[in-house]
């Protein structure tokens, strides 16, 4: 099953990738969250997606899942949560500003 | 001894503060004090019976950087020739500098080259030698840009200080070399492990790297470009710097190391070979120049080339002559670029086609030129000491220990014949910077000023250094045994017992001295008839041009460069970012055979994971294919659902429920953004590039499954996990093992990331709410 993931997350990545490299601003922010979705999935494939319970105490159970990775993910998901509404609205805003949101046209002078 | 070297340091502090009444006082009087001062110190040192003194004080110990200072005879020789043509030129420039020139800047310059030369000759450790080695460069630099609102002042500033400053780095390089192999940073301690040096494997590269200090800064051919074009700066600049002291700092290097390299014939291959090349091309080049100052600088690039001929040679004699020679040079060069600038003083020109018949008008000047030109020229008259150093220079050039092989023969045979030829043209243009100036016809309406003879006070600094001239040329042994010949016995780690006399009886040297006087007078004489030549070569082979032209090249290319890969487009840098990680990581991987895949440990394929995951391949897929803009955002939407579910499945409920949350308003968001933005269109993209893009995201999506594969089949040891599954009850009091984890066992986490979303959270409203564009309100 992780190699499965481990695919499934190395996917999500090039896609992410594919859309970056777009010229749409509202492209290369798709193209951001694809990349967190597949580092999430890859931070929790890394520890191990042995079947345990949820990891919340419970009398009786021994055997529970890495809580650790957990942890992380979450604070991770709240920050990339954080960047990615911040770039929405700088798109945005450049894009009210200079009436484009094309990539390719937002160069700036020739000699700054 | 430190504090003569500090002297013109300390005082070119004061100097901006005494400048402000320069309307009363002339600075140049105060500063004339300076080298005075340092000249009679020094002069205490000469006498039959001089040992070499040393002085230590501490600077950087713990780096082997102490401020070591050597005096022998060759410092001494250099010393007082800094001090004493320093104390002149003060003196010459307090006449020749008016006060509404930046006197306060023009001495501070000066001071700070004088301090800074002194430092180079008197050094012992190697990297206080290069620190006042670069000082020099420095000084000089902003010497010669002098007169900065003019363009061709900032062009030979330039132009010095780029190949200076190219040589002063290899020299750098060199001495490190050397330090490193000796272990001492001494120059003395080095010539002591002389055979260690001259047999290391490097030793070839040391060599280049001193050669290189040595003849860019003594303008040695092919970087003798800089010289002339270094005479913008104010004349005394151009007597003491670029005649007298600096540009024999490379001579002075050679010579502080010859004891150590005289044993390699590469080193009298090299520096004998570009001696003498310099010497004739620059008394060939001297002839063709119009600007007095310009045929000066030629010529003293020949005269340069003479010296360290004879310092290549190595023998006793040419040692000798080589000391002697820089003496001899200083006094007479020094005159004749006083002697230009009161011709320039005084008629308002220096261009030679426009002066002829000044000796009437300026008849002291002329009578002074007359000697220092024709001891230039090395006439054999009894009272001119260009002529005793001449005549050694060609004893020093036919003998040479016999029974030597190869090009070190070759070499040999046809030196003679080149030091006649380069002492021709010396004689020629000796000649046609007196008689061009000061005889012939006179032209007065072409000239700006009616010209007159100079004041008393700017004719006395080149009197004395005449006076020089005569007084060695008519008393050569006074000078030649406490002074000369310590010089020479420091250079040679010997005793040199040379006597110098006017009459040799008739030998080859004196042979060669009248065929000179001969093929030289002829060719003065009919000098415009070959002028012609000048065409033929250098013709289009200019080394100038050359100079230019690389300068250019490079600009124009490192912009084409940087235009080439930075042109402004995100894409572009971030095909290189993850161009440059694939291509390292693989390569790595390849390299290392890292990548493992095992089955070891891993869980039991299911079903519905399974169908999740290609649904969520699908979707990702599919946010690339759409060309609606809505879709694509649902379509993200339906890859984080996908997520959250696998969450689920993987026994983290926590992280689904916010995965679910957070994908809502994400989704709410993206949706808010596309309302205000223009359609999703499909932007035409040429094939390669779409397919470049493809092979990139392809490539990074592998390596990361590569990567992730690898890193799950060789795991190196257990996790953590068992120590906070254990004690978050006990010491957390929480059953929910990750939020005690987020609050209580890693709470800093979960601190700064509430900053993140804080600091995102004013951003969006400084975003949304601060506007400077009144045109887009609303």
């Amino acid at each position: 099953m992780e190699i499965i993931m481990s695919v499934l997350a190395g996917i999500l990545f090039a896609t992410g990738i594919y859309n970056i490299l777009q010229k749409q601003m509202l492209r290369i922010i798709i193209g951001t969250a694809l990349v967190s979705h597949g580092a999430h999935l890859f931070i929790l494939t890394m520890a191990g997606l042995k079947r345990g319970a949820p990891p919340i105490l419970t009398e009786g159970i021994e055997d529970y899942a890495d809580p650790l990775p957990q942890a992380l993910i979450l604070t991770s998901i709240v920050i990339s949560f954080g960047v990615t509404s911040l770039l929405l609205v700088l798109a945005y805003r450049a894009s009210r500003i200079t009436g484009t949101d094309n990539m390719e046209e937002l160069r700036g002078n020739e000699h700054e | 001894m430190l504090t003569s070297v500090l002297l013109p340091f300390i005082a070119a502090l004061f100097i901006p503060l005494i400048s402000k009444w320069k309307e009363k006082v002339h600075t140049g009087i105060f500063v004339t004090l300076i080298p005075l001062a340092v000249f009679i110190y020094f002069i205490q040192f000469i006498g039959a019976g001089f040992e070499p003194v040393t002085r230590e004080y501490s600077w950087i110990p713990s780096m082997n950087m102490n401020i070591l200072f050597h005096l022998d005879g060759l410092s001494l020789l250099f010393l007082l020739l800094i001090s004493g043509i320093g104390t002149l030129v003060a003196f010459y420039s307090i006449y020749y500098l008016h006060t509404s020139e930046q006197l306060g800047q023009f001495y501070v310059f000066f001071l700070l080259f004088m301090g800074s030369m002194l430092g180079v000759v008197l050094s012992d450790n190697v990297y206080v030698l290069y620190t006042f080695w670069e000082f020099t460069s420095l000084s000089s630099f902003l010497l010669i840009g002098f007169w900065n609102h003019r363009e061709r002042s900032r062009y030979g500033a330039l132009k010095s200080m780029l190949i200076t400053v190219f040589g002063g780095l290899s020299l750098l390089g060199g001495l490190i070399f050397m330090q490193v192999i000796t272990g001492t940073a001494s120059i003395q301690g080095m010539i002591e492990q002389q055979e260690l040096i001259l047999n290391h494997e490097y030793f070839p590269m040391i060599l280049t790297f001193l050669l290189l200090g040595a003849f860019t800064k003594s303008a040695q051919f092919p970087f003798h470009i800089w010289l002339p074009d270094a005479m913008e700066a104010p004349t005394p600049v151009s007597a003491y710097l670029h005649s007298a002291t600096m540009v024999k700092a490379g001579l002075f290097l050679i010579a502080r190391f010859s004891p150590m390299l005289t044993g390699s014939e590469w080193f009298f291959l090299f520096v004998s070979g570009f001696g003498i090349i310099t010497l004739c091309w620059g008394s060939y080049m001297a002839v063709r120049q119009t600007d007095l100052k310009a045929i000066l600088a030629f010529s003293t690039i020949s005269q340069l080339g003479m010296i360290m001929a004879m310092l290549g040679f190595g023998t006793d004699m040419a040692i000798f002559a080589a000391v002697f020679h820089i003496l001899n040079h200083a006094t007479f060069k020094g005159s004749l670029f006083m002697v230009a600038g009161i011709v320039d003083h005084e008629t308002g020109t220096r261009d030679i086609r426009n002066l002829g018949g000044l000796m009437t008008f300026l008849p002291i000047t002329a009578t002074l030129a007359v000697i220092a030109s024709f001891s230039m020229a090395g006439v054999p008259l009894p009272f001119l000491n260009g002529f005793y150093s001449k005549e050694l220079f060609f004893d020093a050039s036919i003998h040479f220990n016999e029974g030597a092989q190869g090009a070190v023969a070759i070499m040999q045979s046809i030196l003679p014949y080149l030091a006649v030829i380069g002492s021709i043209f010396t004689f020629v243009y000796s000649m046609y910077f007196f008689f061009g100036t000061f005889r012939g016809e006179s032209n007065m309406d072409k000239l700006p000023k009616k010209p007159h003879e100079a004041p008393i006070g700017m004719l006395v600094a080149p009197a004395v250094l005449v006076l020089g001239v005569i007084v060695i040329g008519l008393f050569p042994e006074l000078i030649n045994q406490p002074f000369i010949s310590h010089a020479a016995d420091s250079i040679k780690a010997g005793d040199i017992d040379k006597s110098i006399s006017f009459w040799h009886g008739i030998k080859l040297p004196l042979i060669m001295s009248l065929a000179v006087l001969a093929f030289g007078t002829i060719l003065a004489l009919s000098r415009p008839k070959w002028q012609g030549v000048y065409r033929i070569l250098p013709g289009k082979l200019s080394l100038n041009s050359f100079y230019d032209g690389t300068v250019k090249r490079t600009e124009t290319y490192s912009t084409a460069i940087t235009n080439g890969y930075m042109n402004g487009s995100l894409a572009r840098y971030v095909r290189l970012i993850i161009g440059a990680i694939i291509i390292v990581t693989f390569s790595i991987m390849a390299i290392t055979g890292s990548f493992t895949i095992s089955n070891e440990d891993l869980s039991a394929l299911t079903a519905p994971e399974i169908f999740i995951a290609l649904t969520m391949v699908i979707a990702a897929v599919g946010t690339i294919i759409t060309n609606n803009r809505i879709a694509a955002i649902l379509i993200l939407g339906v890859v984080g659902y996908g997520l959250a579910i696998l969450f689920v499945l993987y026994r983290a409920p926590d992280l689904a429920l916010t995965q679910l949350i957070i994908e809502t308003v994400t989704v709410a968001l993206f949706l808010l953004a596309f309302y205000h933005m223009p359609q999703l269109e499909k932007k035409t993209e040429t094939k390669r590039k779409k397919s470049l893009n493809l092979t990139i995201a392809i490539g990074f999506g592998a390596l990361m499954s590569m990567i992730g594969i690898s890193a799950h089949s060789s795991k190196a040891f257990d996790s953590i996990s068992d120590y906070f599954l254990k004690t978050s009850h006990s010491l957390g009091g929480g059953d929910n093992v990750v939020n005690v984890i987020l609050v209580d066992m890693r709470g800093l986490d979960t601190v700064l990331e509430i900053t993140v979303l804080g600091i995102a959270a004013f951003a969006i409203y400084g975003l949304v709410r601060l506007r400077r564009h009144k045109d887009e309100e609303g």
